[in-house]
């Protein structure tokens, strides 16, 4: 037995695509404890609510995190609108969910490069964010920005997405899908890949029940949980959706979950780009948040479920705006996930439950 | 054209962005603008590196580990505020643990606006650094031959 010793880990690291502070302490190049230490991002946005009215915080919202910064814009909507009890229009709701699958296809194989880079095989990183790009160019065709969209409103949507743009999407989509499924091949059936990630960083089903894992994350370790399943907006309205679970519960189940989401994603867009209904994509949102009126509203964001909280008080400025993120529930699994890897496997465990840092911290 | 200015390396680091940039920057170096091909390379160690790319706005947190990484880094050296929120802490500039742009922990040569800031700005504004990182090496070859 060696000794113990510390070795800190970030906030700046060659492969920490963010400030994450980790304390490993470790024997024998195994780790025995990880303690993560966040804050470096920490904002102080929540309170914004209390100098910006509920309609100029969306663009804040959208801020939280520049990955999900759609689900983000909409997830705050959806909260004001059922505190308000505003109902919008079905094609902005179906709108919505079109954009809000697209951002998932988008950060999953951002996500996947990120795992390439991790395990040390650059050049599929490269190929995934090329890939990548082709579904920024839709965002950017769409709504003007690339990855902030500003699209989002309280009471429906800023602009429309006509027939022939949505047959675009589903052509786009359809034909990225060849490349896609070549590079999932990559991860999913290279052995060098699969001996990195098999067996790495094992979180049992009852511990991931445990420590309440949202997400991608949860789902790999066998958590039938994703709220789209409740239906939802538009997500009611889809003939069929299923959680897509792994039982093996390691590295490689949290890629294989995440490399199949895209294709369900993928999927969901070509459904409701064929039944979208005709109509107004907005309704006119007057008058204020009634006193002491409360709402909340949970949204599977791409790293996993997140809840909003909204508090009004009679004035157009919100009481109080919490989110409870993916990623805050997350941190617990990854701490104990590290316990007991190898030295070397830490930034692959790290990199598998996504974190998403500013999100977290806000 | 001086050697560090052919094939300049970049070190990033996120101070408190939303990501946004983050991915931006990332994006810049990845097919579709590969800037790699000029010779431009993401490196994680502030003492190869020639370029400090910072999104996102200081706290008294980050302050330290900013500062860090830049003096880390050799002369010359030059730093690029990537995004709103770098130059000036953007729409968070009010927030209570926000202190504001880069400008506040080191000096910045170049700053790149945007929320967030697109990979065509980033590109533009390292081209202006890598005119200002020839300066410095200039002045830095200078200053050693009169000493």
């Amino acid at each position: 037995m060696g000794k113990k010793s510390v070795i800190p880990f970030g906030p700046q690291h060659p492969v920490l695509p963010e400030p994450l502070h980790l304390d490993l302490v470790v024997e024998d190049e195994v780790v025995i404890e990880a303690t993560p230490q966040i804050g470096f991002v920490h904002r102080g946005l929540e309170r914004l609510v209390q100098t910006r009215d509920y309609n100029q915080f969306i663009y804040v919202a959208e801020r939280i995190c520049g990955i999900c910064a759609f689900g983000h814009s909409m997830g705050y909507a959806e909260t004001i609108e059922r505190l308000m009890g505003v109902e919008i229009p079905k094609r902005a709701e179906y709108l919505r969910v079109i954009w809000h699958e697209l951002s998932r296809v988008h950060s999953h194989i951002l996500w996947l490069g990120l795992a390439a880079d991790a395990f040390g095989h650059e050049a599929l990183f490269m190929h995934c964010w090329r890939l990548r790009e082709r579904v920024l160019d839709l965002f950017e065709k769409t709504t003007g920005g690339r990855v902030i969209f500003s699209v989002v409103k309280v009471g429906g949507v800023q602009r429309d997405i006509d027939a022939s743009m949505l047959n675009q999407f589903v052509s786009v989509l359809e034909g990225i899908m060849g490349e896609y499924q070549q590079i999932c091949r990559a991860f999913l059936e290279d052995s060098s890949v699969r001996n990195r990630t098999s067996g790495v960083g094992v979180i049992s089903t009852e511990r991931a029940l445990d420590l309440s894992m949202v997400g991608p994350f949860a789902r790999a370790s066998n958590v039938p949980y994703d709220v789209r399943s409740l239906g939802n907006g538009a997500y009611g309205d889809l003939s069929d959706f299923q959680p897509i679970v792994s039982s093996n519960c390691d590295c490689y189940a949290r890629m294989e979950v995440r490399a199949a989401e895209v294709i369900q994603s993928i999927a969901i867009i070509k459904e409701l780009a064929a039944k979208i209904p005709a109509g107004d994509i907005a309704v006119p949102v007057k008058g204020a948040p009634a006193v002491d009126s409360e709402a909340c509203n949970v949204v599977e964001q791409p790293r996993g479920e997140c809840y909003y909280y909204a508090k009004g008080n009679g004035t157009k400025y919100l009481d109080r705006m919490r989110m409870r993120t993916p990623t805050s529930q997350n941190l617990a699994g990854m701490a104990v996930a590290l316990n007991g890897c190898d030295i070397a496997d830490v930034n692959m465990i790290v990199l598998t439950i996504d974190p998403c840092i500013s999100c977290t911290e806000r | 054209m001086g050697f560090a200015s052919k094939s300049p390396w970049v070190i990033h680091y996120d101070a408190s962005s939303c990501n946004g940039c983050d991915i931006e920057v990332l994006a810049a170096l990845c097919p579709g603008f590969d800037v790699e091909r000029f010779g431009i390379i993401n490196t994680g160690n502030p003492k190869h590196a020639d370029i400090f790319l910072v999104t996102g706005s200081v706290n008294d947190r980050n302050i330290s580990v900013v500062k860090q990484i830049y003096d880390q880094m050799v002369e010359p050296k030059v730093v690029v505020a990537c995004g709103t929120c770098a130059c000036s802490g953007g729409i968070f500039h009010d927030c209570y643990n926000v202190l504001g742009g880069v400008d506040k922990a080191i000096p910045v040569d170049v700053y790149a606006p945007g929320c967030a800031v697109r990979p065509e700005a980033i590109i533009d504004g390292v081209v202006q650094a890598l005119g200002i990182l020839e300066e410095k090496s200039k002045a830095l070859k200078e200053s050693k031959r009169r000493a």
